[in-house]
């Protein structure tokens, strides 16, 4: 027999009193939810997946033309969009490896006992607090080949950090990196305050050595919160737009919300840039699902 | 009772004020964020001393102007009564039905002869050579060039350059001049570099640069009337003007890798270039000693010829339209019945806005003006410009992703590059059924 989970009405409370039953107010809670849900999520979701089998351009009166698998045929057959997803990939790879080595060599490096800790960890906090769009503005000068102060330091002279295609990737990588790397050494911090103390000590009279207890020790029982740190950037460096598009207009850092930008509210080719959303929200879920996944099994052992 | 009675002035004193603010926004004008914009502003403030209606122009920054000015026109808005819309626009806004037709006030105004011709096909005209008019021609805008006075009357200087070139150190006339110069002034030691041109690869900024060569070396970007582009934007003239264009680039100053209107006059500002190309609507800054400390020293001229002679520059420049969705379109065209009056446009040039009116134009009191008319003058009897088909900003993405890496990241040949780009047009216009 099911039971049923919802609390029920204290017949004494001014809700009863009311009149209103266990039914309308759960209803008060979730109807609004759901109203908002569909309105603005589900059937945008739905009314985009319609334009994209069509030729619909917002910016004319022309009738939308069904053309059924065309979009998504050009799309997948337009070698610059490929050259878009792969430098998306790229840029995530370097961007979450960077972050989660520097964010959880931090979190290792905060969680022993160190004068003034708190204001530490608060400092290093801060630049995942910042606008992307500000933070974009100020690397940009900071980069700067002319007055920059980064090569000023470094000795580098007139080295053309956003100028050279090569290297103007890896520069906004830099930047996602100094910026998000707080974030997994938070979570980082949180799960290796997690972890038993008594696990250590028994390490330490088995005599196991540092790496030894890091790799079989701390990393597992971190791993799981890691793992959840990873999903959340790799969702956020795919979709990245704001710092890419204010630091560099390189066609190597032409990232595919960039181009997604570009063909929806530029070239307003508004059916073909709905089909190229659904191709970009398949691979997010698919990619989603790949962590989740292995998550589950890291949670398993 | 004394609250109440204060209460009660309060509320009406309120709603007269925003009786007076809602009659202090009859008409209202959509632009970019730009001083001639400022000075279109003082000049539609005279308007309402003689007419007691207001116009307000309402502005945005240039990197948002298309998109929300687009956005507006998609949604059927009523926001913007007229709007000082770019030249590209044109096909998209009329084929999308979000532009008044202007024919008959163009016709009975004889518009075509008042506005020098150039601005009236460009601005106003479309599709090319149909006689349907859509704008009537607002700023007119073109590129031009600045340069450093002091630097090339330096006698030292000017010694060396006959010294390695064989003649005389002056404005170029010609673009293997203007190579020359840029080369000889480009000395990273000294933190001297020869020239500054436009190399942002978003919307239209690398490839008016680009345009500049491509038009006064004698090319074209294809037939406007059939659609051809095989054998225009890729013929021998175009790779040439494309191979010259990449070899200014390496004249530039270090990072000049997304550089527009800004940085150009930045260069100039710096003290970092010889030369500069920007539009004439951002020559009054480097005028001004307070944003330039190189005012003094800073000359002009115009867009140099090709080696065949033919001499072009790439179109600026907005005309003026009224929305379709606007609720005072009666009162929209009562203003552009004044703002075509020979003394409006003249007074419009006092201001500091460019005149596309003829006669204002030709008048030596205009071309005396500031140091940089007279180059203006000579540039808006000779401009081209980009596409103005609906799909315009699909072609701006194909050249804008063909012509930055060869320009920029050293890949592939003019030729190729140029080829590809060809292709990428005549694929682009087979989709939308042009030509055929």
């Amino acid at each position: 027999m099911p039971t049923n989970n919802m609390t029920r009405l204290d017949p004494n409370s001014q809700a009863a009193s009311r009149g209103l039953s266990d039914l309308s107010i759960r209803n008060l809670f979730i109807i609004p939810t759901i109203a908002f849900l569909i309105i603005f999520n589900i059937f945008p979701l739905l009314y985009s997946l319609g334009y994209s089998f069509t030729d619909f351009r917002a910016s004319t009166n022309a009738p939308a033309k069904f053309v059924g698998l065309q979009n998504y045929r050009d799309l997948l057959n337009d070698p610059f969009i490929w050259k878009n997803f792969s430098i998306t990939a790229k840029y995530v790879l370097i961007s979450v490896t960077g972050q989660v080595v520097v964010g959880f060599g931090l979190a290792m490096l905060l969680n022993r006992a160190i004068p003034a800790k708190g204001l530490i960890t608060t400092l290093l906090l801060l630049p995942m607090m910042l606008s992307m769009a500000v933070v974009g503005l100020f690397w940009k000068l900071l980069y700067d080949p002319n007055f920059g102060i980064i090569n000023y330091f470094l000795g580098l002279g007139k080295f053309e950090w956003l100028a050279d295609p090569d290297m103007a990737l890896w520069a906004i990588a830099i930047v996602d990196i100094w910026m998000w790397s707080p974030f997994v050494m938070l979570l980082s911090l949180a799960g290796l305050s997690a972890v038993p103390k008594h696990l250590y000590e028994a390490a330490e009279i088995d005599r196991a050595g540092n790496i030894y207890t890091f790799f079989r020790i701390t990393l597992p029982l971190v791993a799981p919160i890691l793992m959840i740190a990873i999903i959340f950037r790799t969702m956020e460096a795919f979709k990245t737009f704001d710092l890419a598009y204010v630091l560099s207009s390189q066609p190597t850092t032409e990232l595919i919300a960039i181009r997604l930008y570009k063909m929806a509210f530029q070239e307003w080719q508004t059916g073909m840039s709905s089909a190229f959303a659904y191709i970009v929200l398949i691979m997010v879920v698919a990619i989603t699902n790949i962590y989740v996944k292995y998550l589950n099994k890291v949670k398993a052992r | 009772m004394k609250r109440n009675m204060s209460g009660l002035l309060a509320g009406a004193a309120l709603s007269a004020l925003m009786a007076t603010s809602a009659t202090a926004e009859d008409l209202v004008i959509f632009w970019a964020e730009w001083d001639p914009a400022n000075f279109l502003q003082e000049l539609v403030n005279e308007y309402e001393e003689e007419t007691g209606i207001s116009v307000t122009v309402e502005t945005t920054p240039w990197a948002d102007f298309q998109t929300k000015a687009f956005t507006e026109f998609n949604a059927r808005g009523s926001a913007y009564d007229m709007i000082v819309g770019d030249s590209q626009w044109l096909g998209a806004a009329s084929e999308g039905g979000h532009y008044v037709d202007l024919t008959e006030f163009f016709k009975e105004n004889n518009l075509g002869e008042v506005m020098a011709p150039a601005t009236v096909k460009y601005y106003a005209e479309y599709p090319g050579n149909s006689g349907k008019y859509w704008a009537i021609p607002a700023e007119g805008d073109a590129v031009g060039w600045s340069y450093r006075k002091d630097w090339f009357e330096d006698p030292a200087e000017m010694e060396a350059f006959k010294a390695k070139y064989g003649y005389d150190l002056a404005p170029p006339k010609t673009w293997a001049e203007l190579t020359d110069i840029a080369e000889f002034f480009h000395r990273p030691d000294e933190d001297r570099y020869g020239i500054a041109i436009y190399t942002d690869n978003s919307y239209d900024a690398m490839v008016m640069g680009v345009e500049n060569a491509i038009f006064s070396y004698g090319a074209d970007l294809g037939n406007f009337e059939t659609y051809e582009v095989d054998g225009y934007v890729n013929s021998d003239k175009a790779v040439a003007a494309l191979e010259n264009y990449k070899k200014l680039y390496s004249y530039t100053p270090p990072g000049w890798a997304k550089t527009f209107f800004v940085e150009n006059n930045q260069a100039i500002t710096e003290g970092l270039v010889a030369m500069s190309m920007n539009y004439f609507a951002f020559f009054p800054a480097l005028l001004n000693e307070a944003t330039n400390p190189h005012a003094a020293n800073t000359g002009f001229f115009a867009n140099p010829a090709g080696p065949d002679g033919d001499q072009f520059a790439a179109l600026g420049g907005q005309g003026i339209s009224v929305v379709k969705y606007s609720e005072n379109q009666d009162m929209a065209m009562d203003f552009l019945e004044w703002f075509i009056k020979d003394e409006t446009q003249k007074r419009w040039a006092e201001l500091g806005g460019y005149t596309a009116s003829a006669a204002v134009l030709e008048s030596d009191e205009f071309r005396q003006a500031t140091p940089y008319n007279e180059a203006f003058y000579q540039t808006m009897f000779k401009v081209k410009d980009f596409w103005a088909v609906p799909e315009f900003a699909e072609l701006l993405t194909s050249a804008n992703q063909r012509l930055y890496p060869f320009i920029v990241g050293d890949e592939g040949t003019a030729k190729e590059t140029l080829d590809a780009l060809a292709a990428d047009w005549e694929a682009t216009f087979k989709k939308y059924g042009r030509g055929q």
